[in-house]
């Protein structure tokens, strides 16, 4: 299983990003090989659409899962669309603890968007 | 001639100022336009009293995807800027609350699959005000993000006669909505405090002014209440200062009870009409 992980550094020991659509890196770790690959997110500085190009990207990723600390009404619908599954950080302090906490059951799944959203047009 | 009257920030008197500005040009043959271009809180008509007989919706064109000829391209996601149009595998999502209505996405549809649709964002509203001034405001839907559209044609509501002059009261601030409203102006107004907060403001609405390559004046308000940092940074930009409203408890007092300053001081107009003299010489 793949899960995304927003991180604001790229790698598997990085300081997570409790920003979704403005993290800096999203690193892709495989639960069972703890194998990872890192992106730097597209949309980081992005004026806005941040949430939505963020989704965009991590459903192009191949992920079936995303851990964040923050996910926004947009981002919150683009990423239910396609049935990738949003978790909360929680405790999580970097991606490691944040692939164990998840393969552990122990992060709460964002069934709503957290928060009302950052845009601006 | 346009001229914008802007402030970077909120609480300046900015609509005061132009207010005056437009009771002050009203003998000089034709009277001049006003544009209350602050959408999402106007409040010059306080001042100046219009009476509104035209009404008109402004709609964008929001894009709507027809799954059965959608191919799933992408092209759409790909030329849209505001990220209003994505792809989530093998669905194309739009975001109304993002799209900006620009039509690019579907022009560039290979397969035709995007439809627009009209959504109404806002009203124009216009009739005469105070001394007959032709007034014309925007107002944008509560809970509406928008308000770049309902300016933009705010601002071509109303079509000048020749020479006609055109007051447009912009949004305090310095986002998208602000460089709509001075888009297109022959002069902008910078209305300022003489605190740190009023240079800081004063500053980024200067940038904004520099980039749109817009000739600027100053009007210092509430004089006396801050510092000469304003005076001092004007100096070194070379920005002219046109006028300064001193702090005054008579002046706070009027505009609190919706009076312009040629209301509470009369011989005020004729200081607003050499500052109009002097936007004329430096544009
Ligand atoms: S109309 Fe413009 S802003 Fe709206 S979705 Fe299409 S490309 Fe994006
Ligand atoms: S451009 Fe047209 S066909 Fe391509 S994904 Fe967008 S809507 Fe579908």
């Amino acid at each position: 299983m793949k899960i995304v992980i927003s991180a604001i550094s790229p790698d598997l020991d990085s300081v997570i990003d409790p920003r979704f659509g403005r993290a800096a890196y999203f690193v892709v770790v495989d639960t069972n090989t703890l194998e990872w690959q890192s992106y730097p997110n597209p949309g980081a500085n992005a004026s806005g659409g941040a949430g939505t190009q963020a989704a965009q990207y991590i459903a192009r990723l191949g992920a079936g899962v995303v851990v964040s600390g923050d996910f926004g009404p947009n981002a919150y619908n683009a990423l239910d669309a396609a049935d990738i599954a949003m978790y909360l950080l929680g405790t999580s302090q970097t991606v490691r603890e944040a692939v164990e906490n998840y393969k552990a059951d122990q992060l709460a799944s964002a069934s709503a968007p957290t928060s009302p959203g950052h845009h601006q047009r | 001639m346009r001229i914008a009257v802007a402030s970077g920030k909120g609480g300046t008197g900015k609509t005061t100022i132009a207010a005056s500005l437009a009771l002050s040009l009203t003998e000089a043959g034709t009277l001049p336009i006003f544009l209350d271009g602050d959408v999402e809180a106007p409040n010059a008509h306080l001042f100046l009293n219009p009476t509104f007989e035209k009404r008109q919706e402004v709609a964008i064109q929001i894009p709507q995807v027809d799954d059965d000829k959608c191919t799933y391209c992408g092209k759409c996601a790909e030329v849209c800027q505001y990220h209003a149009i994505v792809m989530m595998g093998r669905k194309t999502l739009v975001f109304p609350q993002l799209c900006h209505g620009c039509g690019s996405c579907a022009r560039v549809c290979p397969e035709h699959a995007i439809r627009e649709t009209p959504q109404v964002i806002g009203v124009l509203e216009r009739g005469p005000a105070r001394s007959g001034i032709p007034f014309a405001r925007g107002m944008l839907n509560i809970g509406e993000p928008m308000a770049v559209p309902v300016i933009r044609q705010l601002k071509h509501w109303i079509e000048p006669r020749a020479g006609q002059l055109e007051i447009l009261d912009a949004p305090p601030g310095t986002s998208c909505p602000v460089v709509e409203s001075m888009r297109g102006a022959d002069f902008i107004l910078l209305v300022t405090e003489p605190t740190p907060f009023g240079l800081h403001d004063l500053r980024l609405a200067v940038q904004v002014a520099h980039e749109l390559k817009i000739p600027i004046g100053v009007v210092i308000n509430r004089d006396g209440i801050g510092d000469d940092r304003v005076d001092a940074f004007c100096q070194s930009e070379g920005l002219p200062i046109l006028m300064r409203v001193p702090f005054e408890r008579a002046i706070a007092e009027g505009i609190a009870r919706g009076k312009t300053l040629v209301d509470i001081h009369p011989e005020y107009t004729d200081r607003f009409r050499q500052l109009f003299m002097q936007i004329a010489a430096l544009q």
